[in-house]
């Protein structure tokens, strides 16, 4: 049997003991969750290669049609309208579904990341190991889902950045992707980026930790994840993200950033006055537009002759690093918040 | 010092009482066994001692007026829970890393010796462990934290007679060897283990404490040779209550 020897423990006894470092977390972190980490890193890793291989021919039709000398030309028109073929085409184009797609890695990253972190614990009874030690548990906690939290944040905005680059050809071409263009609230670059990227995967983080100590099984607090994130994508990208700044409204017909602004809504005046909102009612069409040549979306030109003016709101393609810092603002608020709230109900609940 | 000090100490879960007016005054340096059927209230009293659970009614206190829970008392006690739960995807090595970041002191030496004597292999994962191996993990890690109370709960339900055997001379042995008195808290139904090693009995039903004190004392007054008859007498005794 081995002897336990114990010196004496001068002057600890009755004073609270200085709390442990925190520094003294990273090796606990990093030896629980580095299959996690290592997982994440393996996903993003592959998705970056093939963002990679996709985007670098992107790239060079690009770089040909850029290159050529006068744009005008017919053969430099060619170009271009090549570049726009495969542009449209690839996975990851506007007719692509890799987008979309890609919308579903923050969630999952960060669902699968967060939900173990304090559900495991609960789950398999650990956290009566773990809570019981001299580190203080709400330290605990604290420490590691904030290096977790980092982590993800630093791998997630590194891909945004590949996916910021894969795209700057079709920003170079004035063209149809500018995130807040398409006319669409779910103009899906949008929540891609470098910014916004890891701010999902936080919230979506965020979320399941939460969701971890509410329900204290690992599998459970993932659905219970992807539902909320789900609601929480869909509300941000439907409800939300039009209102981050007033819209600016104008009634010249070709908007300055044409194909790039993000137009919010369309309607009619006259005299003044609000004549109706959106397309035309079928009344008036038939009165100034029988030609049938109105059957393109623009009705200004058949009706402003007759004393019409067409207003459009929207929000200019110059908002978009503003609108993505006052997202990923706004995430990261809510994310803080969850992980406080985890963080709380571990130091309060009774276990 | 009493290592264990609580006065009218209650816990409730919903409108059940788990623990009720619970009054206790353990002193260090012994071996104190909580014994009692299930459901008696044993483990939500070692929660409590640990800060596992908040108490309901009264108060608790450990190692001489340290509110449970606290840094200052999770620093002194080292708690090995029931099942003797450990990372099971971890390696040995792993856990014992883990123990040390987490705490104050940590014996490294102690464990690395204890472990190699017991046979496990630091690189072996803890979930390939056996229950009785897993069990002497989670003790070996509590005891290298040099804790001055330790806290276990029901540590050997799970396991067969010999690897019981070896706990328990492992408990001894850490109590008798410790200069400065390592006092041990356990909580068990299995009677006769806790024949050999305790020194000071909490006898528990109903939620309630029903009798406690040192065991020589406490056989004397009662009239009776052993802890396992003093124990079961009382129990019958207290049984229509326990029921009702």
């Amino acid at each position: 049997m081995t002897a336990l020897t114990r010196p004496a423990r001068p002057g600890e006894d009755d004073a609270a003991p200085r709390p442990l470092p925190w520094r003294r977390m990273a090796g606990v972190t990093w030896r629980q969750h580095r299959m996690t980490l290592a997982g994440v890193a393996v996903l993003l890793g592959a998705l970056a290669v093939w963002l990679w291989t996709a985007g670098t021919p992107l790239h060079n039709t690009w770089a040909t049609a850029a290159a050529c000398h006068p744009a005008s030309s017919p053969s430099c028109q060619n170009l271009i309208s090549a570049f726009d073929s495969t542009a449209t085409n690839k996975f990851m184009g506007s007719k692509g579904a890799g987008g979309v797609l890609l919308q579903l890695i923050p969630a999952l990253i960060g669902a699968f990341a967060g939900a173990p972190v304090l559900a495991r614990e609960l789950e398999t009874g650990t956290f009566r190991f773990a809570w019981t030690q001299g580190f203080a548990r709400w330290r605990w906690a604290l420490a590691k889902l904030v290096l977790l939290a980092l982590a993800l944040a630093a791998a997630t905005a590194a891909f945004g950045v590949l996916v910021s680059w894969y795209y700057q050809p079709y920003e170079g071409v004035g063209g149809q992707f500018l995130g807040l263009n398409e006319n669409t609230p779910f103009a899906y670059g949008f929540s891609l980026r470098e910014v916004t990227f890891p701010a999902w995967t936080l919230a979506a983080f965020a979320i399941a930790a939460l969701a971890g100590v509410l329900i204290r099984r690992v599998v459970p607090a993932i659905v219970a994840t992807l539902v909320v994130y789900a609601g929480l994508a869909f509300a941000a990208a439907g409800l939300l993200r039009e209102h981050y700044l007033a819209p600016l409204a104008t009634t010249r017909l070709d908007l300055p950033g044409t194909t790039t602004d993000w137009v919010l809504g369309q309607w009619f005046t006259k005299n003044g006055r609000f004549a109706f909102g959106g397309n035309p009612p079928s009344s008036i069409l038939n009165q100034f537009c029988s030609s049938g040549k109105a059957a393109g979306p623009s009705f200004a030109p058949c009706l402003s002759p007759h004393g019409y003016v067409q207003w459009t709101s929207y929000q200019p393609a110059s908002r978009f690093w503003p609108f993505q810092w006052i997202e990923g603002g706004w995430l990261l608020a809510l994310s803080a918040l969850l992980i406080a709230a985890a963080i709380w109900l571990v130091h309060r609940r009774a276990a | 010092m009493n290592v264990v000090e609580s006065r009218g100490l209650g816990k409730r879960y919903g409108r059940t009482w788990a623990l009720r007016e619970c009054t206790l005054e353990i002193p260090a340096g012994c071996v104190a066994a909580l014994v009692g059927p299930n459901g008696a209230g044993k483990t939500t009293l070692l929660n409590l001692a640990v800060g596992l659970t908040a108490p309901s009614a009264g108060g608790l206190t450990v190692l001489g007026g340290r509110r449970a829970g606290s840094p200052a008392a999770l620093d002194g006690i080292a708690f090995v829970a029931q099942d003797t739960p450990v990372y099971k995807t971890l390696s040995v090595a792993d856990m014992l890393s883990i123990t040390r970041s987490l705490n104050r002191r940590f014996d490294q030496p102690y464990a690395r010796a204890r472990l190699d004597e017991l046979g496990i292999p630091l690189k072996r994962r803890a979930g390939k462990l056996s229950g009785g191996q897993q069990a002497q993990l989670a003790l070996t890690l509590a005891l290298a934290r040099r804790p001055r109370l330790l806290v276990l709960d029901e540590p050997v339900a799970a396991l067969d007679p010999v690897a019981r055997h070896d706990f328990m001379a492992t408990v001894l042995a850490a109590a008798a060897a410790a200069a400065d008195g390592v006092s041990v808290l356990l909580s068990s139904h299995v009677l006769t283990e806790l024949e050999r090693v305790a020194s000071y009995l909490v006898l528990m039903s109903g939620g309630r404490v029903q009798l406690a004190g040192a065991v020589a004392d406490l056989l004397a007054a009662h009239g009776r040779s052993s802890l396992e008859e003093l124990a079961l007498h009382y129990l019958r005794e207290t049984a229509p209550e326990v029921t009702r």
